[in-house]
């Protein structure tokens, strides 16, 4: 039972990880209605400029707000300069572009600052608060900063006028001009918030796996594990999706032999092919009704 | 004559490379119903993508002093069109709320948008029962019901409508049509109405126009449409 408990609470540490960077895709996603692939290393990019800060000398606050912005204004770009061209592009050229931006990012970060990794410091602290190094500061931090960053989305998203003109634009583009909205602007905006929540996730990952470019290639599986498993329609349903699937892992690791450490990872793709065959829009998604 | 709240001239609008409207005349008079008939594809809803400027079109159109010819779609939403679009352009993953809240998206004051609301809620009982529903589980004529709605909120100065009978069961459309009346006299707002169903528009119009593959053909009052020979017989079917 207390083996049972230790792996709860470490799976849920591991989750913390997850469940943010489901945030993130679930984030873009309702944003411009498209899966970006290239999140995670949009995500990476951004911790890489504030370990740059960092190093030259900025306090870790000051680093984290300042990668905020920078990551936003890199977002808004991305759409300007971009996407914006494939605007009425067939879907598939979208994924095309997000493959390259992932190749891109990726092989810049390693450009620039080369492929050794780094340590990435934690604002929350080392020690453990539950358990023998099962759940410390900085998972309980990493999981409450997820927690706020989700209520922040929620109340925007609900109760602001400019959430719903970015829900509307994303939902049905020419609809959305009709009554006034300016759709190019509202995309831009979603690549610009998305990248600051990605760049969240990734300075509060970074701590945890270390930084390097290719820090967020299995974690973006795992993020877009539990962004599928809790619904691509509800940043609520990625957060416990994310936390889900970290429990999943860790449970099915210990507890079933065959699956031991290395077929960790699959599991992400087995709950991922699951949880589209059963129930596609996700645990806690909405299914869109039609009616004519 | 009243004086002329859209006035276009020598409209041409391609698809790609291919010309559907083929130099068109248009006037709309304030505060009056104005209805464009023709067949399938002789491009009434693509005149109303023109002047929304969804659609590349050369030529001049005038809405209340400003030309509009060049103009965003958004923009010209913002001077006071508003369009109910083919197939309603319902946000159906949304509530009833939230699609009419869209529909005031670009005004600042928010009692009177809850006043709006309200009035809406008067043309439209049924809406109000919805309030909080998905709208994509709305039936076909609550639907349009909401897209009118939505496009009123806006307090437009022109409304444009295109086949708000479509696929509605014939008293539905009868309901529909008799409440954009009435939004006409109270709520002084213009109507450009696109039909298929001839003799209704005809009915519930003022001014006509009639449209064969991008060209106006005849042109005047609804009256006199509807009492022309042709029209009787290639439109109205007795």
């Amino acid at each position: 039972m207390e083996l049972f408990l230790h792996q709860v609470l470490a799976g849920l540490a591991t989750g913390g990880i997850y469940a943010c960077m489901a945030l993130a895709i679930v984030m873009i996603y309702q944003a411009i209605d498209h899966l970006n692939f290239a999140q995670g290393e949009m995500a990476m990019f951004s911790t890489f400029i504030a370990w740059q800060l960092i190093e030259w000398g900025f306090p870790y606050w000051a680093a984290f707000f300042l990668t905020l912005a920078i990551s936003f204004a890199g977002g808004y770009m991305i759409e300007r300069v971009i996407m914006r061209p494939l605007h009425n592009a067939p879907i598939l050229s979208h994924v095309a572009m997000f493959i390259a931006l992932f190749a891109i990012l990726n092989s810049a970060a390693g450009f620039i600052w080369d492929y050794q990794v780094k340590n990435f410091p934690t604002p929350f602290g080392t020690k453990s608060i539950l358990g023998e190094g099962l759940l410390s500061a900085h998972d309980a931090g990493m999981i409450g900063a997820t927690v706020v960053m989700l209520l922040f989305l929620f109340l925007f998203f609900r109760y602001t006028r400019i959430g719903l003109s970015m829900r509307a634009a994303a939902a049905n583009p020419e609809s959305a001009r009709l009554v006034g909205i300016r759709v190019g602007w509202m995309l831009a905006l979603g690549w610009g918030m998305a990248a600051s929540i990605g760049a969240v996730a990734g300075m509060l990952i970074a701590p945890v796996v270390f930084l390097e470019p290719n820090m967020m290639s299995s974690i973006l599986l795992y993020g877009f594990a539990g962004a599928v498993v809790g619904g691509l329609t509800s940043p609520a349903g990625a957060v416990v999706g994310g936390l889900m699937v970290g429990v999943i892992e860790n449970l099915a690791g210990t507890f079933i032999p065959v699956i031991g450490r290395e077929l960790k990872l699959t599991i992400a793709l087995a709950l991922i092919v699951l949880v589209l065959t059963v129930k596609p829009s996700g645990l806690f998604g909405r299914t869109v009704v039609h009616r004519v | 004559m009243s004086t002329m709240l859209l006035q276009a001239k020598n409209i041409c609008a391609y698809y790609g490379p291919t010309q559907v409207l083929h130099g068109l005349d248009l006037a709309i008079a304030e505060g009056g119903i104005t209805t464009l008939l023709g067949a399938n594809g002789a491009g009434k809803t693509t005149i109303l993508r023109s002047v929304c400027g969804m659609v590349r079109t050369t030529g001049e159109i005038r809405f209340r002093g400003h030309e509009i010819a060049d103009k965003a779609t958004e923009d010209i939403v913002r001077l006071g069109i508003a369009h109910v679009p083919e197939g309603r352009g319902t946000f159906v993953r949304l509530t009833v709320e939230e699609n009419l809240q869209l529909g005031a998206i670009t005004r600042g004051n928010k009692v009177e948008i809850a006043t709006d609301v309200e009035r809406v809620f008067g043309y439209f009982p049924r809406l109000r029962e919805r309030y909080r529903q998905q709208a994509g589980t709305l039936s076909g004529g609550e639907q349009q019901m909401l897209a009118i709605g939505r496009a009123m909120m806006l307090r437009p100065k022109l409304l444009l409508l295109d086949e708000p009978s479509f696929g509605l069961a014939p008293l539905i459309v009868q309901e529909v049509f008799s409440i954009l009346k009435q939004m006409n006299q109270r709520e002084k707002v213009s109507i450009f109405l696109v039909e298929q169903n001839a003799a209704l528009a005809l009915d519930l119009a003022d001014q006509a126009y009639l449209l064969e593959t991008g060209r106006v053909v005849m042109a005047g009052a609804a009256r006199e449409l509807r009492e022309d020979e042709n029209i009787r017989r290639a439109y109205l079917g007795y």
